[in-house]
């Protein structure tokens, strides 16, 4: 556990700067969200590190969106990897969130995690501690990338197969915030069938994902299927920046290319 | 202001996946996964994501239900519970014990669904008991 997170978490409450920090919480050997108004309760602070570094992250910027709901005056701070803060800025020009409003208290993850990772950027600007790694190159879509055509349809095809249709990887997503769902609509996605449609609704999905995912691949590790949608997400970004220059959750000017809309 | 997260048992079936109850101010306002729980480490299926939502569902019954003719009435427990105790003894006098089957829940506990087959064992005396983890 970090002494500077969590000193840096003491003064904010201290000097009032914040009205409470949204962490993680350890508790009889289990690792849990939690939002910390007390500095007393802050030696239960945990990072995210249970067996392995980083394999108890949860979506903690999902819940900052329903705490800022219930409490816009407030100003909270919030526990932020790299993918956490590239999470917050796209919120931040979705107007999700109000960055003014949010203090982010960031950690960088060893190398270990980016690798696993294939992380872009596997620490935050807001960089408290931790180390401040180097990009991870995807060998995970190279290796797709790799199958002709017909071979790699089959591929997602038959990942796709296994889907059991819990939503999980919607339901975790920090980035998922509409209040109407696509893969809750009749005209574009058959409901009330298991399996889904396939591949349509993870294709479905993965579109609604750009300009969104941030890649923190939360959606993944949710999987009961073990389907890799972690790589799926991760050509649909590559994509992105390649056709339109856009890399997701790296500015906080520039907007996605989904949000914008010319007039002529 | 109060924002955390209750580990619990998902109730719907005898897997016992634990997930995370959040909570705001004391309201129940949503479902994670929990990351930790050895059954299911960090995933659930579409049924335990949506625990949050049947707890404060207005089609949860509040008070026991006495059916009368086509409608369904609102009855104190004495009363429900004299009339399933009248009527499954006069059934039992009348067709034997095995013409009746008991049906339980993956819901309750393990406590509470040995109590059911004893129930179903010692005082109705068949063994017609099942549960709903294999319909």
């Amino acid at each position: 556990m970090s002494s500077k997170i969590k000193e840096t978490v003491q003064k904010l409450l201290a000097e009032n700067k914040i009205k409470g920090f949204l962490g993680l919480r350890e508790e009889n050997g289990h690792i849990m969200p939690h939002l910390f108004c007390d500095p007393k309760e802050l030696d239960a602070l945990s990072l995210g590190d249970w067996k392995k570094a980083g394999d108890t992250r949860y979506p903690l910027n999902q819940l900052m969106i329903r705490l800022t709901m219930e409490y816009p005056e407030e100003t909270f701070a919030v526990l932020v990897r790299g993918c956490d803060e590239r999470g917050l800025k796209e919120l931040f020009k979705w107007k999700q969130l109000n960055e003014e409003k949010i203090v982010p208290i960031g950690m960088g993850c060893p190398d270990e995690l980016a690798k696993a990772c294939e992380c872009e950027k596997p620490f935050p600007d807001s960089l408290i501690d931790g180390p401040k790694g180097g990009k991870a190159d995807s060998q995970k879509v190279t290796r797709i990338e790799a199958m002709d055509l017909d071979a790699r349809l089959q591929f997602w095809k038959a990942e796709f197969d296994r889907c059991i249709k819990c939503f999980g990887c919607r339901n975790i997503c920090p980035m998922c915030f509409c209040n109407e769902c696509s893969l809750e609509e009749d005209q574009l996605v058959g409901t009330g069938e298991i399996p889904p449609a396939n591949p349509t609704f993870h294709l479905a999905r993965a579109i609604h994902m750009v300009g969104r995912c941030i890649d923190c691949g939360l959606c993944e590790e949710a999987c009961p299927a073990d389907i890799p949608l972690r790589t799926l997400y991760k050509k649909v970004a590559e994509i992105i920046s390649k056709e339109f220059g856009y890399k997701t959750g790296f500015s906080v000017d520039e907007k996605s290319p989904f949000n914008i809309i010319e007039v002529k | 202001m109060e924002f955390k997260t209750v580990l619990t048992s998902c109730p719907y079936c005898g897997c016992g996946c634990g997930l995370l109850l959040e909570v705001l101010d004391g309201k129940l306002v949503g479902t994670l996964p929990s990351k930790t729980s050895p059954v299911n480490h960090g995933k659930l299926c579409v049924k335990g994501w949506t625990v949050h939502e049947f707890v404060t569902s207005p089609n949860r019954l509040t008070k026991p239900m006495v059916r009368k003719g086509d409608t369904l009435q609102e009855s104190s427990w004495d009363d429900a519970l004299n009339l399933a105790a009248t009527r499954l003894k006069e059934i039992k006098e009348k067709y034997g014990s095995d013409s009746i089957g008991v049906l339980t829940s993956a819901k309750c506990t393990n406590e509470e669904n040995y109590v059911l087959q004893k129930f179903a064992r010692a005082a109705i005396g068949t063994n017609n008991i099942d549960h709903c983890a294999r319909l």
